[in-house]
């Protein structure tokens, strides 16, 4: 494996419950990309996302850097509010040492009397910088984001868009993230997936999401073109 | 040592835990499961009133089948496990109908613990302290899960064996629970108190102990009102565990 490539995807097939979720995908992530992998709903984009932490059975062969550490933002977690649990006993859980926990609540923008906050309380946009933050505990070097800014109102977007950039910036880590929204894609990935099961393009954003392209992968007229700012 | 003092020392050990216990079941939305298994135990207790052995050792591996044969039809027919449940619940219920000497069908259905004598009590301590023990241990672990299982998978957890761990747990109290409030009443005794802790805390140590807390009160005034008034225990215990409850929602949090 080169030096800075820190994922090597080849011919990965999953298949659920007699489906074919995802076909003969190969991809690698050098160290420092933003990957973004884009898609309609039903995709199976979070398939493939769990399936690199190998929570799921496959095809093909996974193969991460050696001793990578590796931080995950699921989509949504439902039950949660069936626990009285607050921010701290949320962000407890993954047992980090006290300055681990005050750092990263600090890095998402909190400051520390809002881990007395109960987690069923949170705005949406605050819950997803909390996971943000549970994910960043434990000093991960990539970090694999389901749909970060689905459900979240325009303001708590741009927070989460921007601690994005942050994270590339300060931390310099290596990021994942799944989305079916394009503008994520234009503002923040240098490398784009396009997956309908099948790989239908990739590359570099602005090159390969043509029209076309987007028609291919959403099966229908998509009338979005691109920025150029 | 007098009688009313093992009951009261079972009471409080035994409601202690299975409050505690009870705050993973409720997250799980498992609470009503207690409830059939609860049920399951009775052709259990009956055979241990026919021959005359602890109800807690009749109920137990009946339990333990009950959960078995729950996981397997589940697996089998992918019926959600409440609807299952229900199958397996009431099979236990008819089966224990058909030998349970009726004389003593009060003992089996609420519970008597009157009768509780000294080694009983302190096997049952034993276990409980136990019982609180792995709790504890595999307490966040298993509040993870609850959350997530995928979360707690990409953090190494062994959610298969969590869950083993945890059925196992659930199948002890449900033994011990009978003694106290009988077959028709052990699942209670695990759900409300977590209800009413829910309703009264912030964090998870407040719902913790509060459901431990609530737990051991409830039993001991209980078992202190059976002492005055000579109605059965177990539906006191409950009713009391009710009334804590009533109280809980206004002062909900």
């Amino acid at each position: 494996m080169q030096n800075d490539i820190i994922l090597e995807v080849t011919d990965l097939s999953v298949e659920l419950e007699g489906e074919k979720i995802i076909n003969n995908l190969s991809f690698d992530v050098k160290r420092g990309d933003i990957l973004t992998i884009l898609g309609p709903n039903g995709a199976g984009k979070t398939v493939l996302l769990k399936t690199l932490l190998e929570l799921l059975p496959y095809k093909g062969e996974i193969k991460w850097k050696k001793n990578i550490k590796i931080g995950y933002v699921p989509q949504r977690l439902p039950f949660i509010k069936d626990v009285p649990l607050s921010v701290k006993d949320f962000l407890k859980l993954k047992k980090p040492s006290q300055e681990g926990l005050k750092e990263n609540l600090k890095f998402v923008g909190f400051k520390e009397n809002f881990l007395d906050k109960k987690m069923g309380d949170l705005s949406s946009g605050q819950f997803q910088r909390i996971l943000i933050a549970w994910s960043l505990i434990g000093n991960p070097q990539v970090l694999l984001f389901d749909e970060p800014t689905t459900g979240i109102d325009i303001e708590g977007e741009e927070t989460v868009y921007r601690l994005l950039v942050k994270l590339k910036g300060e931390r310099e880590l290596t990021i994942l993230l799944v989305t079916h929204d394009l503008s994520v894609v234009y503002k923040f990935s240098n490398y784009v997936i396009c997956l309908n099961k099948q790989p239908i393009c990739r590359g570099f954003p602005q090159e390969i999401l043509t029209p076309e392209n987007l028609r291919k992968l959403y099966g229908g007229e998509v009338k979005y073109y691109r920025h150029e700012h | 040592m007098s009688q009313f003092f093992l009951s009261l020392i079972v009471g409080i050990f035994v409601g202690g835990a299975a409050g505690y216990l009870g705050t993973l079941m409720l997250s799980r939305r498992m609470a009503l499961v207690a409830g059939p298994l609860g049920h399951l135990t009775l052709p259990g207790i009956a055979l241990a009133l026919i021959y005359g052995f602890d109800i807690s050792f009749g109920a137990f591996p009946f339990v333990v089948l009950g959960i078995v044969f729950i996981w397997l039809f589940e697996i089998r027919t992918k019926l959600p496990m409440e609807a299952l449940t229900a199958v397996v619940f009431a099979s236990g219920v008819a089966i224990a109908f058909l030998f349970l000497p009726i004389g003593q069908a009060e003992a089996a259905l609420v519970g008597d613990i009157s009768k509780v004598n000294l080694l009983e009590s302190a096997i049952s301590v034993v276990l409980t302290v136990f019982l609180f023990l792995i709790i504890t241990k595999i307490y966040p672990k298993m509040v993870l899960i609850n959350i997530s299982e995928d979360l707690a998978k990409s953090q190494g957890i062994d959610v298969k064996k969590h869950n083993l761990i945890y059925l196992i747990l659930i199948a002890v109290i449900v033994a011990l629970g009978v003694k106290i409030v009988g077959g028709l009443l052990t699942a209670a005794l695990a759900a409300i108190p977590a209800c009413s802790a829910r309703n009264l805390s912030r964090n998870i140590f407040q719902y913790a102990f509060g459901a431990t807390i609530i737990g051991i009160i409830s039993s001991s005034l209980g078992i202190f009102i059976f002492e005055l008034t000579g109605f059965p225990a177990g539906p006191l215990i409950i009713l009391v565990n009710a009334v804590i409850f009533l109280i809980s929602t206004i002062f909900k949090r």
